[in-house]
């Protein structure tokens, strides 16, 4: 083994919240310096080499990546925020709704653009964007929808094909589901056409990209919208099966974002953790998966990047939020 | 004759300490003032944009089948960017009862004459701006009241204000440096102005004691006034005391001369020895007295002349020539004779009449100590010099030094008619010009007395 990976899943049992975890992995076990508690949402397959990485570096510090949906990762950090040293997710709102409520230690040696930071205490290090993944097999023949409103025609095309065959996030339990909607939303009426359209045809609904991603691969659906695109563009990669579209209408694109909490117990090593995610674009060897550097917002014009600004906390606010959901509610569920 | 004047303080250093004074107490209170207007106008900016946030989520509050809804603009939050990232901090309430957003932010009891209200205060450990509206909703028969605050924290506010303290404290320093370099100006152009007036003081002719007519400022015109009707009372006076001296000598000579006659004409007619004896000691006593008061007038003439030296230029071979033919006579009756040698002409520029004086003294007194049928010998030579020796008993070296004091007199003068004063008229004649007399003894015996100007 090139690196020190030991899966913990068996080793501690004794706590009863440990076996809530999607993954759970220990990098570098036996370093004698301070073990960092990483929460994310990112799979463990995705994110470990910058672990590795991080440490090859710093050989003495061992990590301890947790891995959990963006929505129980907020309410995990908020319940216990001295459980956790570092907090990675893709729900940009919920991380910048923590770091405005003080649960995130400002680290002003880190120096990042203005955009890709919030309070000197939120970082992202990643952009990503959400992607409609469909099964090839299904298209065969047909013109394969660049836009939301071409998805809309195709499916309306063929309704009893596609009943039961389409996926999206479940907004209510997945924050990332959530931001993606809601940003959707804010964008284009398109969103909420859409919406009925796939509620029409009886939906499924997932709290994970994952998982969607799987049953896209063995045929149980035939289109996800809203799909991370890293994970969609690594899964398209290894099957053929698959085609990963960035909408040309407009695309929503997330950055991945990580703040330390304030409550950590090691701050210099959680803020050269940081400092390593900002900083290190992380070496890719041959097919090793990885996730996509941050992009710098002045490559691309034509799509907009979601910003780190107080906006996010709009559709957290609980009133908007039950007004979105049943909005969402009435349109998806029928 | 100049004394220096009693010195205290100084104009220029009071007028450049009041000034830069002033203009550090005006920076301060520049750059006080600026920091504090800017200070309020950055708090308006903040408030107007935390204003224009609650008006917006309370325009987006309605009343649907009774029941309260906010949908709050993704905009409300979005103006609430700043540079620093500023925390934001907001709650609802409906009816004083908390809906949504952050408990711990409560309502501030609004000012009764007015919906809003401004409050700094703290939240969470950090200083937040804080404001709070409400809005009456009536649906459905039904009143409702609701509340909104939002608070944000002030770094981007408390940033501002330290880049425009730092400008503000650039605009005091500049303002500052400016006034000082402008006040040492004015002070060195005000003082200059008396350093001019100075200048043109000093700058006068000895004789010169006419009014200044230049253009002053009016704050000297008083100076001027002074120094001009003091200079008239000055030129008074001392034409008043030109006038004195030759009156004293007219006076003193003439009632002299008369009694010197009579008494010589007594001396002709008188027979008895014992008499005649007595006349004569009178006639001596006259001449004495008569020499004395010349030369007392004489010094008090050279005493002035010297004061206001007025030079001219003159030929001193020929000034002395003159005067040695008319002493020529004089020396003849003593049975001597005066030689003149040297350069055929020796221009000097100097006051006539005192180096004819000074050279006569010299002349006399080497007439009155020279052996009879000697040569009293006068040379005058380029350096300027003028040099005056006999083949008398010459100075004793001891008196060298004292001779030249006031009434001071060799002790082998006993027995001649003399004053004390000629070598002193002399001295003061050589110091006036800017030279010096020299006593010395020839080697071949006789005194020696150079004047060298």
């Amino acid at each position: 083994m090139r690196y020190l990976i030991a899966l913990v899943l068996l080793v501690l049992p004794g706590l009863g919240w440990a076996d809530d975890w999607e993954d759970q992995l220990i990098f570098n076990e036996r370093a004698d310096g301070p073990r960092l508690r990483v929460i994310s949402s990112t799979d463990t397959v995705l994110f470990a080499p910058l672990i590795d990485g991080f440490v090859a570096k710093n050989p003495n510090i061992s990590v301890e990546y947790l891995v959990s949906g963006t929505a129980d990762i907020n309410q995990r950090v908020r319940a216990t925020p001295d459980a956790f040293d570092i907090v990675v997710s893709s729900a940009m709102d919920l991380q910048l709704k923590l770091a405005n409520d003080g649960f995130a230690l400002p680290l002003e040696d880190i120096e990042t653009p203005s955009w890709a930071q919030w309070h000197q205490s939120l970082f992202a290090f990643t952009t990503e964007p959400a992607a409609i993944v469909i099964n090839r097999a299904a298209f065969e023949g047909q013109d394969v929808p660049q836009t939301r409103q071409g998805l809309i025609e195709a499916l309306r095309k063929r309704p009893e094909e596609f009943r039961g065959r389409i996926g999206t996030y479940d907004v209510r339990d997945s924050g990332l589901g959530y931001l993606f909607a809601t940003q959707d939303a804010r964008a284009s009426e398109t969103f909420w056409r859409l919406m009925e359209v796939m509620g029409g045809l009886d939906v499924r609904l997932y709290c994970c990209s994952g998982e969607m991603i799987n049953d896209l691969a063995d045929g149980t659906i035939l289109v996800a919208y809203n799909v991370l695109g890293s994970y969609a563009a690594v899964r398209a990669e290894r099957k053929d099966a698959l085609e990963v579209i960035f909408p040309t209408d407009f695309q929503t694109i997330m950055m991945r974002t990580a703040l330390v909490s304030r409550a950590t117990q090691q701050p210099d090593a959680a803020e050269a953790f940081v400092q390593y995610l900002v900083e290190e674009k992380p070496v890719v060897q041959g097919s090793q998966l990885s996730l996509p550097p941050l992009m710098s917002q002045g490559e691309s014009t034509d799509h907009e990047t979601i910003g780190l600004n107080p906006a996010l906390l709009t559709f957290l606010d609980d009133l908007k939020r039950k007004k979105f959901l049943s909005a969402w509610e009435n349109a998806v569920i029928q | 004759m100049t004394t220096n004047p009693n010195v205290s303080g100084s104009l220029r250093n009071r007028l450049v300490l009041t000034l830069i004074g002033g203009a550090a107490v005006l920076a301060v209170l520049l750059f006080f003032a600026v920091r504090n207007y800017a200070a309020q106008v950055a708090q308006q900016g903040q408030d107007n944009i935390l204003e224009a946030s609650v008006t917006s989520i309370l325009d987006a509050a309605a009343l649907r089948d009774g029941v309260l809804e906010v949908d709050i603009p993704y905009a409300a939050f979005s103006m609430l960017t700043t540079p620093t990232d500023d925390r934001v901090f907001y709650a609802i309430y409906q009816d004083g009862v908390f809906l949504s957003g952050y408990e711990d932010l409560r309502l501030a009891a609004a000012p009764a004459q007015s919906d809003w209200s401004f409050t700094s205060g703290e939240l969470r450990g950090e200083r937040i701006r804080q404001v709070s509206a409400s809005r009456t909703l009536v649906g459905l028969g039904r009143q409702t009241e609701i509340e909104v605050v939002l608070g944000q924290t002030q770094d981007a506010l408390s940033r501002t204000l330290d880049q425009i303290s730092r400008n503000a404290a650039f605009l005091g320093l500049g303002f500052f440096l400016l006034t000082a370099a402008l006040s040492f100006w004015i002070t060195s152009t005000t003082i200059g102005q008396l350093n001019k007036l100075t200048t043109s003081v000093t700058r006068r002719g000895p004789q010169d004691l006419s009014p200044f007519k230049k253009p002053v400022p009016r704050e000297m015109a008083p100076l001027v006034m002074s120094l001009n009707s003091l200079m008239g009372r000055l030129d008074q006076s001392l034409s008043q005391s030109e006038d004195f001296i030759a009156e004293a000598a007219h006076r003193v000579r003439t009632p002299l001369a008369t009694v010197r006659s009579y008494a010589e004409a007594t001396l002709h007619r008188v027979e008895r020895k014992e008499n005649r004896e007595a006349l004569r000691a009178m006639v001596r006593a006259i001449d004495e007295s008569s020499r004395a008061a010349g030369q007392l007038l004489d010094h008090a003439m050279i005493t002035f002349r010297a004061d206001h030296l007025v030079r001219e230029d003159v030929d001193l071979v020929e000034l002395i020539r003159d005067l040695v033919q008319r002493l020529t006579p004089i020396a003849e009756m003593k049975e001597l004779s005066l030689s003149m040698t040297g350069d055929p002409t020796v221009p000097y520029s100097g006051d006539p009449i005192l180096i004819q004086n000074a050279v006569r003294n010299m002349i006399d007194n080497a007439l009155k100590y020279a052996p009879l049928d000697s040569t009293v010998e006068i040379e005058i030579n380029g350096k300027p010099e003028i040099k005056v020796s006999d083949s008398g008993p010459g100075f004793l070296p001891e008196e060298v030094e004292t001779l030249t004091r006031r009434f001071e007199r060799g002790k082998n003068a006993a027995g001649t008619i003399g004053s004390g004063l000629g070598l002193t008229i002399a001295q003061d004649v050589a110091i006036a010009h800017g030279g010096t007399l020299v006593l010395t003894n020839q080697p071949s015996g006789g005194a020696c007395v150079i004047l060298s100007l």
